[in-house]
């Protein structure tokens, strides 16, 4: 008899005013007891909707049912088929616009937590299974991947289960990319990534870190060295700035620059080589997943108020809902319908202030979303002595100026074809933000996924 | 990892080191820079490429004890190893078509420079080098310019050693006395690049200088070593270090090179205690 309970059940976490002072993960997971109360809420329907609304096709009903039945480690083996990187995406999937944003118990109450099920899965196995995969039979066949990212390392996962001999190139000193170097250790732990990475280790796929494609060497080169197929998941490069007055005075920083540090380059912690700049008064200017990282990473270094600073209306935040809501919990201010002017700085080009203008909103743009216009008059102050930038960025251009033949569309992202991840170069893939621009982890673990199947057709087929 | 395979004590606070990364030799050309860490906790600091033996496999970097991390490296001997070494980065310095240039060197500036007028000593081009150094201990790589100088001019602040005076005199010198350059490129502290471009502004002589600003990725991700050139934002991992000297804001740069000065001092003086020194 399923659990007809309306609402999911609530996921232990770190209390908020505990949790924004330190940088352990928020949230904490189900225990086994709470995953099959959780799991009898599904009931299995024909339809499987939610199937459909995952960007990797993973069996929902399939690994939640194994749950349902005390059977973990099979729970995982369904997953395991369609993820490589399961514990991941439990953690930062935007489930309510995928899987769970279309299940039946949707309709009436609340959706079945399949990203807190998922998570519970990949969780249990990593703790209790010590069985590695077993190693594929080599195919003899050789491919490379760029960037040691969701993309990169989602397609040299599939790839080596098919006995492809993949080597992962990383232009940092760490694989993970924005795994690493963006989201926060309160959100995703290093040691989950590690773990993931290292069973990609041992399905055979080799993980080159400080080659820079482009300038270490070029794709061209890859194929002279006997790689007959190349999957491009360069990652989303440059940060935007706003291109207002201020920007480049201390104390503004781009999200990618504030995460790198306190992330990849641990400057949260005491003794840290990395310097960053202590604050006391963050505004950080977006309001996606990015921001909320970077915001909340600021309240945990110590700032006493931070400011989500966002220039559409609450309804438009494009951040996870679990994300605003935690940002909200540990003490995060959210100015919405406020835009950035002007960037304030102190006779020692210090940050001060900010300067903002009220917005409203007017009719619908390209993308659906109602338009944000100034209200004349309504410019204010914002007192505060940092600002970080989270509003997206522009692609790298190193490999597209370095490889001919490579088309890329008029914003410079890799034009690629969305149902096989081909680009106009033969033999050469690509996915994730380097053709997107920023976008989930998830999506990019998608066309990792697709490009692995096309190039497996690609290279059987010669 | 990559094994320091020659240590070279050019001054008392400026190092050269060739180090084994085949990969970064192979394609590494004067401009361009490499990123290295020492060890798991270090950080990652940009060096700018002072040389390079593709048969061997090593690329030369030559670096001033000026923080933590220097400190550390200079600690380092031959047959230790770095923990990374990523590269080459950054647009190498544009030298095709150029007859006559001035390559203009301030302090460990030089070792940047000197592989810049080697290369354009190798391609036939007539090139004067202007080289200023505090003092004469200072003076670095001396030889090395001569052999590939048409001139050479040696400035010290003191006059302890060759003319005494600033670079930017020299450079006057020679313009006034009708040398006639394509190009100017200037190399060094971020106040004599300013002042060098300030010169060339007046003679209307096209200035490339070498832009070395704080970084972390350097590979086109952080954004953290964005300058105004031209009144636009320009990143110098991706869009230099190589910059039209006539449109840097030099002061902006200067401003944001400072930031951290407090925090390295600390460092420094912490990992000096560490060694003893």
């Amino acid at each position: 008899m399923a659990n007809m309970s309306l609402v999911k059940l609530p996921m232990p976490s770190q209390e908020p005013d505990v949790r924004n002072k330190n940088f352990k993960e928020v949230a904490l997971g189900y225990t086994a007891e709470m995953a099959v109360e959780e799991a009898q809420r599904c009931l299995g329907c024909k339809a499987m909707p939610c199937v459909g609304g995952c960007p990797v096709k993973i069996d929902i009903p399939g690994f939640i049912k194994h749950i349902a039945e005390g059977d973990f480690e099979g729970a995982y083996q369904v997953i395991a088929k369609s993820s490589s990187l399961p514990a991941v995406c439990g953690r930062v999937c935007p489930q309510e616009t995928q899987c769970e944003g279309v299940c039946v118990r949707g309709k009436k109450g609340e959706p079945v937590a399949i990203g807190r099920l998922e998570r519970f899965a990949a969780d249990w196995h990593n703790a209790n299974s010590t069985e590695k995969p077993a190693r594929p039979e080599p195919n003899g066949h050789k491919v490379a991947v760029i960037g040691a990212g969701p993309a990169g390392l989602t397609c040299a996962g599939d790839l080596a289960k098919a006995g492809y001999e993949v080597t992962v190139y990383e232009a940092l000193h760490m694989a993970g990319g924005v795994l690493v170097y963006g989201i926060p250790e309160f959100r995703l732990p290093k040691s989950i990534v590690e773990h993931e990475i290292n069973g990609l280790r041992d399905l055979g796929v080799k993980i080159e870190t400080n080659v820079i494609i482009g300038r270490t060497i070029t794709i061209d080169e890859l194929f002279e060295d006997g790689f007959e197929a190349v999957f491009i998941g360069s990652g989303a490069g440059l940060p935007n700035f706003m291109k207002i007055p201020g920007e480049n005075l201390k104390g503004v920083y781009s999200a990618n620059e504030f995460l790198t540090r306190v992330n990849l380059m641990k400057a949260y912690k005491q003794g840290s080589a990395t310097p960053i700049k202590k604050s006391d008064r963050v505004a950080v200017v977006g309001g996606g997943n990015v921001a909320m990282d970077a915001a909340r990473s600021a309240l945990r270094l110590g700032a006493k108020e931070v400011y989500i600073v966002y220039r559409r209306s609450e309804n438009e935040l494009p951040a996870r809902a679990e994300e605003i809501e935690h940002a909200k919990e540990e003490g995060i201010i959210f100015k919405t319908l406020t835009n950035p002017i002007k960037i304030l700085g102190d006779e020692n080009s210090v940050v001060c202030g900010m300067e903002c203008i009220s917005m409203e909103l007017g009719e619908p743009d390209d993308s659906g979303r109602r338009r944000p216009i100034k209200v004349e008059g309504s410019e204010h102050v914002i007192d505060v002595d940092c600002v970080i930038m989270a509003i997206g960025t522009s692609p790298n251009p190193l490999i597209k100026n370095t490889t001919e033949g490579l088309d890329t569309n008029k914003w410079g992202c890799i034009v690629a074809d969305e149902t096989t991840g081909r680009t106009s170069r033969d033999g050469v893939y690509a996915g994730g933000d380097a053709v997107t621009g920023a976008a989930t982890v998830i999506l990019a673990m998608g066309a990792g996924k697709t490009a692995a199947a096309s190039i497996d057709e690609f290279i059987k087929q010669k | 990892m990559y094994k320091i395979v020659r240590k070279k004590i050019l001054n008392p606070t400026v190092i050269l080191m060739d180090i084994e990364a085949p990969a970064v030799a192979r394609k590494a050309e004067p401009g361009q820079f490499i990123i290295l860490r020492t060890d798991e906790e270090g950080e990652r600091i940009p060096l700018t490429v002072g040389g390079y033996d593709r048969d061997k496999g090593t690329v030369t970097i030559i670096f001033q004890v000026v923080g933590a991390t220097t400190e550390k490296l200079a600690h380092m001997e031959e047959g230790d190893s770095l923990k990374d070494f990523a590269g080459p980065l950054g647009n190498a310095t544009e030298v095709e078509g150029l007859k006559k240039v001035a390559v203009v060197g301030g302090g460990v500036g030089c070792a940047i420079a000197y592989p810049v007028a080697k290369k354009l000593h190798e391609i036939g081009c007539e090139v004067h080098s202007i080289v200023g150094f505090r003092n004469k201990d200072l003076v670095i790589l001396e030889d090395e310019f001569k052999a590939c100088s048409d001139k050479l001019v040696m400035m010290t602040d003191d006059g302890s050693y060759g003319t005494k005076g600033l670079v930017t005199n020299a450079l006057k010198e020679l313009i006034d006395s009708g040398e006639k350059y394509d190009e100017v490129i200037a190399i060094g502290p971020v106040i004599m690049m300013k002042f060098v471009s300030g010169v060339t502004k007046e003679y209307g002589i096209k200035t490339v200088v070498s832009m070395n600003p704080v970084m972390i990725d350097g590979t086109g991700m952080c954004g953290g070593c964005r300058l105004t050139v031209g009144g636009e934002t320009k990143f110098a991992c991706v869009d230099g270090p190589d910059f039209d000297g006539h449109l840097v804001d030099y002061d902006e740069a200067m401003v944001r090179a400072a930031m951290y000065k407090p925090f390295e001092r600390e460092q420094h003086e912490e990992t000096c205690r560490l060694f003893g020194n």
